[in-house]
């Protein structure tokens, strides 16, 4: 058993429907384009549907001449036959089975096999899509509960296409040919027979609106408790710490109350959904035996026709039961399917523009940087007014101020984690939002304030950016180095080749800030950017730093956070914010010169150190 | 990779044993299950009389042309179906209704025991998957209990009914249709190990799949930032396929399992025709039992070929529950005891001949000694990596030391029920943990007993006030999920607010000022001032200045205690603290002299 996995090559997610409505009503219209979008996933292995649809007709014209052979036998016996003529009956029933069965089994691994194929695609298309999201939609969105859209519904979608498809075709199609030989034994039995058949379309139908409503809600919910889960669990510590244990139980308990409480009313549903099918369908069986026997005691029908009859009003159970089954996997799978869709179809603010045919932008960047007249607001909420300054190649622009003036959100917006206003962030004169993504952080080196490690060796975090088969060890090695790190490294159980904990737990703050360090590097950057990225190193190790950095910025353009004046003394050009707005900037000697709040902050610096010597 | 595809290693008969101890949460339940189980007994018996109410029609009312009676067996018919339906609607529901209820009390103990477990558990075990233990996994087990569970029993009553009525009917031909039994055993007995096989390959991807997700989606702009995408795509690609070729491989199993039931059902069919039909010829058999038996039989294979479906569940209930019992199994090691001994004087710590190691002989602090008096403010410096971290892992008992001991007023922690030890201390560390929820929330961190005022008192002393101000909704601005939406120096004054409102009698500050411009830094440094009044503190710094006016400073340097003094005394010694010293001010001191 093997099958080709197609590559991935650039797919587009398919289009159709964009924002869902939130409303009841359209709830049908909504349902209907969001299986149209589907549909490509399934088209493309259209060929493999077709061959699986020739076996699943294969399986269920076999699977409905057994009945027929019985009742063949049944009139022999009857009437007095031949033991030659039963063993031919005999041969007969086995035949058909073993034929049947490979049929059965043919169809099953092509149609379950394309099922996992979607299922592949559609995990990969979901996790490219999550992959363009900006920064904003992940803080808006909980991991725990995308997670359990790119794995609970996933699979519900993948049932809805594999197993579901399957037995819906073919309990369709074996209804269908079952119908039309009860009919060629007797016309109005069969019609009896089929009475209640209108009752149970519409409970299908009835019962699936209400179960798709109601595992609509139980999946919500289940993503809820997930991600209160996820956030406790990846909070150990502060939860411990602070004996928080209880209430986060609490809080999980309530959630877990809540799903039960809504599994509850999808079982009541379910409960009552199966025994009507039975019901129906026994309802039958009862008029079969009821009229079937008069029709043969009035030599209507034979003793066979009846048994055959019978066998195939059997048969028939199977499908409306299945039939049942099946809609509850097609609730369950759109409603999984449309909480995937608006993932897919959520379009992230920061994207490649178009292009305009004009300018092309350039490959290779200078590293100039400019703020224009900087105003920016997250929801409304402003955080940066007005702010201006020129970078030159080679030069090392200082942002200062207290914790919560935009020093991060000003940086941020430069590798657009988030999308300045435009005209107002500016690379070699272009504005960031016309610049492609790939060339704008492609030359940008960035180390954040709480460094994000992968569960990587520590050689494999600082190669991150590194394309193909990673980076030479000797680059990796001497990023080591500049970050000060080779020292800590040599320590390690393996050195560079020690794996880091999740989140880089096994590493001390300070280690992790280097690894970052080292990580941004690596990519030899053409412009750096250091958001208070050495806070948890100590004095000593950042000091080294520092120095063996100075070599590598001149000659690069470098932006440096930092609450250390010692830092940022150096700098071509300190930019002191408060509260969003640039309120001092000049060099260093400048802005003693000056006597405000950096003068300020410098003397509360220098006292310290001062009152410690006197 | 081969290691993470089976968590442990697993014996056939420990499905059994997993079954047993699972149906052992049926117990708090068993009033429903009992219920349920009536149901589906009373189901499956009314169930078996059909086939012979068609078999009486045949043999009274059909072959003789008599049609007196036959309402007799129509109206025992509708009984039957109207009894079938109200019994299968018990049973769905019931049991339904025993499957939440289980998975609710499996879902609360496997997280409560994730509150309790150590904490070194989860640097060996990613939250992702933590995370599948009490969803999918759980999840896995509901499907058993909804509808495996059920099912298996009501096949097993149909079983034995429908064997014992075939044997009643007519011996003979029943041993003739039973002849195929041994076949049916030896394909189920092929199928269940290699189903099993390719069932546990398939979880392992799916582990690996969850954890990739977990770390793409939660570190998604590093990702992006660096150009990652490419790659990360490939790896999760990668993942992907093997999952994907697991599935593919599995299908085989279940291809094959389904027509070779059926194939051998037929075998018991034609049996039953050739030597039915000839006993039926020499007038032994009448015929109303031969259809019977057909009819029979056809309902005896049916379970059985469902049986894989079944098995599906079963074994994913199985994988799952292996997984739940192997987390609910691993004991806190760190456990205190429930009611132990309280120190009872005025809280002084002592840290005796402590030495610890994270892995192995890996000593990470070594031979370390100090006492920290009631009242006393203690500084910690050192290099990165010394273990200032690591002390205080120690102290709160994230983790146990390895020789040496911990003792509160001459109680060694081993012994203080855990609740009363952490109650204690008001930690703030580097790392700034954010709930979900609203500032006030995070503030008073769920305990009841901080009031509304004390919440503000403790914002405000932390400096955190004016910002909070400018929140939309002041103290009930939501926070998202890990605080993300404040800058990181605000998330701090959060978590010291925090600290402050919990009023712990000893503060312990983890370089928890390392993010707080100097300006905040003195502010914050002044209200500690007034805190710290009566409260023992044990303050971890890098930035020395912080440390100044502490009464005690205690110096790491690779594991080891190599200086303590206050700080002047430090500086005199001219030894590692000078020199750390030395570093961080020189330029001050240049630019002074
Ligand atoms: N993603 C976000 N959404 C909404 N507000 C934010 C977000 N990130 C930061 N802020 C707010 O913007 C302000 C500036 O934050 P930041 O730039 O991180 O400050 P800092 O100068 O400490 O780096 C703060 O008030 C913070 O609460
Ligand atoms: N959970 C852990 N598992 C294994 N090693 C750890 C863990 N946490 C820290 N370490 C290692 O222990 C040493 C001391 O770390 P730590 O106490 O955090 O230092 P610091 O003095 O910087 O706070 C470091 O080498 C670090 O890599
Ligand atoms: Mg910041």
């Amino acid at each position: 058993m093997s099958a080709q996995i197609g590559a991935h090559g650039q797919y587009n997610w398919p289009t159709g429907c964009k924002g869902p409505s939130r409303s009841g009503f359209p709830m049908r219209l909504q349902f209907n384009s969001a299986a149209r979008r589907l549909l490509p996933y399934v088209t493309r292995y259209r060929a493999r549907f077709a061959v699986g649809a020739v076996f699943l007709l294969l399986t269920t014209a076999i699977q409905l001449v057994a009945p027929w052979v019985l009742k063949l036998a049944v009139d022999d016996l009857t009437a007095g036959v031949t033991r030659g003529k039963l063993g031919l009956y005999a041969a007969a029933l086995i035949g058909i089975a073993a034929l049947g069965g490979v049929c059965r089994f043919r169809m099953r691994c092509v149609i379950i096999g394309a099922s996992r194929l979607i299922e592949y695609d559609l995990r990969s298309h979901f996790f490219g899509r999550l992959q363009r999201l900006d920064l904003s939609y992940f803080q808006r969105n909980r991991t725990g509960d995308l997670m359990s859209r790119a794995t609970n519904d996933l699979n519900a979608v993948r049932m809805m296409v594999g197993p579901a498809l399957m037995y819906a075709a073919s309990t369709g199609i074996l209804f269908v040919v079952a119908v039309a030989l009860m009919l060629s034994i007797s016309v109005w039995l069969t019609l009896i027979v089929l009475l209640p058949l209108p009752l149970v379309s519409i409970a299908v139908r009835r019962f699936g609106d209400a179960i798709y409503d109601r595992s609509e809600r139980i999946q919500a919910q289940l993503a809820r408790m997930s991600a209160i889960a996820q956030e406790a669990l990846a909070g150990v510590r502060v939860v411990r710490a602070y004996g928080r244990e209880a209430v986060e139980l609490d809080r999980f308990e309530a959630a877990n109350r809540e799903y039960v409480a809504r599994s509850r009313s999808v079982i009541r549903i379910q409960g009552l959904f199966f025994p009507s099918l039975a019901f129906c369908l026994g309802l039958s069986a009862l008029v079969v035996l009821w009229a079937g026997t008069r029709e043969v005691v009035a030599g209507r029908m034979t003793t066979g026709d009846f048994v055959a009859f019978n066998a195939y009003l059997t048969m028939l159970a199977w499908p409306v039961i299945a039939f049942g089954w099946v809609t509850n996997l097609l609730q369950r799978g759109m409603a999984a399917w449309q909480r995937m869709l608006a993932v897919a179809d959520a379009e992230p603010d920061v994207r490649d523009a178009q292009p305009q045919g004009a300018a092309p932008a350039p490959v290779e960047l200078r590293g100039r940087v400019e703020f224009r007249d900087l105003s920016f607001a997250y929801n409304g909420q402003p955080v940066l007014e007005g702010v201006s300054a020129v970078v030159e190649p080679g030069q090392m622009l200082a942002l200062v101020g207290p914790t919560g003036c935009g020093k991060s959100t000003l940086i941020n917006l430069l590798p657009r984690l988030f999308d300045p206003p435009p005209g107002t962030v500016l690379v070699d004169g272009v504005d960031v939002r016309q610049l492609p993504l790939a060339v704008l952080r492609g030359a940008i080196g960035y180390v954040p304030q709480e460094p994000l490690l992968f569960s990587d060796t520590v050689a494999g975090n600082v190669a991150f950016a590194a394309s193909g088969d990673g980076a030479p060890a000797e680059a990796v090695e001497s990023a080591v180095a500049l970050a000060c790190l080779d020292t800590d490294v040599a320590g390690f159980p393996d050195g560079l080749e020690t794996t880091v904990g999740e989140r880089g737990l096994t590493l001390s703050g300070g280690q992790q800030q280097r690894v970052a360090l080292a990580r941004a590097l690596l990519t030899d950057p053409r412009i750096l950017i250091l958001d208070d990225a050495l806070s948890a190193v100590d004095a000593r190790t950042e000091e080294a730093i520092l120095t063996r950095l100075r070599g590598v910025m001149r000659q690069r353009t470098s932006i440096v956070v930092s609450h250390r004046i010692s830092t940022v003394r150096g700098a071509d050009l300190i930019l002191v914010l408060d509260r969003g707005r640039v309120v001092e900037r000049g060099t260093h000697d400048e802005l003693l010169a000056a006597g405000g709040l950096y003068a300020g902050l410098d003397r509360q610096q220098r006292l310290a150190a001062a009152l410690e010597e006197a | 990779m081969a290691a993470n595809l089976h968590d442990e290693p697993l014996e056939a008969a420990y499905d059994a044993r997993l079954l047993r101890r699972l149906l052992r949460y049926l117990v708090p339940h068993r009033r429903t299950a009992a219920v349920a189980f009536s149901a589906i007994v009373g189901h499956a018996l009314l169930q078996l009389a059909e086939p012979y109410l068609i078999k009486l029609a045949i043999d009274r009312h059909i072959l003789t042309g008599e049609l007196a009676g036959l309402e007799l067996i129509a109206a025992a018919l509708l009984v039957i179906l109207t009894g079938s339906f109200l019994l299968e609607y018990l049973e769905t529901y019931t049991m339904g209704m025993v499957g939440q209820r289980i998975m609710y009390d499996l879902r609360m103990e496997i997280y409560a025991h994730l509150q309790r477990i150590d904490v070194a558990y989860y640097d060996r075990h990613p939250v992702g998957r933590l995370m599948t233990r009490v969803t999918t996994d759980v999840d896995a087990l509901n499907d058993l209990f909804a509808s495996g569970v059920i099912s298996v029993f009501r096949d097993i009553v149909l079983l034995v009914g429908i064997m014992g009525v075939l044997l009643w009917m007519d011996w003979r031909l029943a041993l003739v249709a039973f002849s195929v039994l041994p076949l049916i055993a030896l394909v189920t007995q092929w199928f269940r190990r290699n189903a099993r096989a390719s069932y546990r390959a398939v979880r392992g991807w799916i582990a690996q799949i969850n954890a990739s997700l977990q770390e793409n989606i939660s570190g998604m702009s590093t990702v992006q930032l660096f150009r990652r995408e490419a790659r990360s795509f490939a790896a999760f690609d990668r993942l992907n396929r093997g999952h994907t070729q697991a599935n593919l491989d599995s299908i085989f199993y279940y291809a094959v399992f389904y027509p070779a039931i059926e194939l051998i059902g037929a075998v018991a069919v034609a049996a039953i025709i050739w030597y039915g039909g000839g006993w039926t010829l020499e007038g032994t058999l009448t015929l109303g039992t031969l259809v019977a038996f057909i009819q029979y039989s056809q309902r005896f294979f049916r379970p059985i070929s469902d049986l894989s479906e079944k098995f599906n569940i079963l074994q994913a209930a199985m994988a799952s529950s292996e997984r739940i019992f192997g987390l609910l199994d691993t004991p806190p090691r760190l456990a205190g005891p429930a009611a132990g001994r309280l120190p009872d004087g005025p809280g002084r710590i002592t840290f005796e001949h402590v030495w610890f190691a994270y892995r192995g002989e890996d000593y990470v602090l070594r031979d370390v000694s100090f006492s920290v008096e009631p009242g006393e403010r203690i500084g910690i410096a050192g290099a990165t990596g010394a273990g200032k971290t690591t002390l205080i892992n120690l102290l709160l008992r994230f983790y146990d030391v390895s020789r040496g001991r911990i003792a509160i007023d001459g109680v060694d922690i081993r012994e203080i029920p855990l609740d009363h030890l952490r109650r204690r201390f008001g930690l703030v560390l580097q790392d700034v943990f954010l709930f979900s929820g609203t500032i006030r929330e995070n503030i008073a961190c769920g305990a009841d007993a901080v009031s509304d005022a004390e919440v503000r008192a403790a914002a405000d002393a932390a400096h955190a006030g004016p910002f909070i101000d400018r929140l939309p909704g002041g103290l009930d601005a939501a926070v998202a999920e890990r605080g993300a939406t404040l800058s990181a120096g605000q998330k701090q004054l959060l978590s010291f607010a925090r600290a402050l409102a919990f009023d712990p009698r000893v503060l312990v500050l983890d370089e928890a000022t390392s993010n707080v411009d100097t300006a905040t830094e003195m502010l914050i440094r002044d209200a500690l001032h007034r805190l710290i009044s009566g409260r023992t503190t044990l303050a971890i710094a890098h930035r020395l200045s912080t440390l100044r006016d502490m009464d005690r400073i205690l110096v790491f340097h690779k594991g080891e205690l190599r200086e303590a003094g206050p700080h002047r005394a430090l500086l005199a010694r001219r030894g590692i603290y000078h020199t750390l010293y030395q570093l961080q001010y020189r330029d001050q001191e240049t630019a002074l002299a």
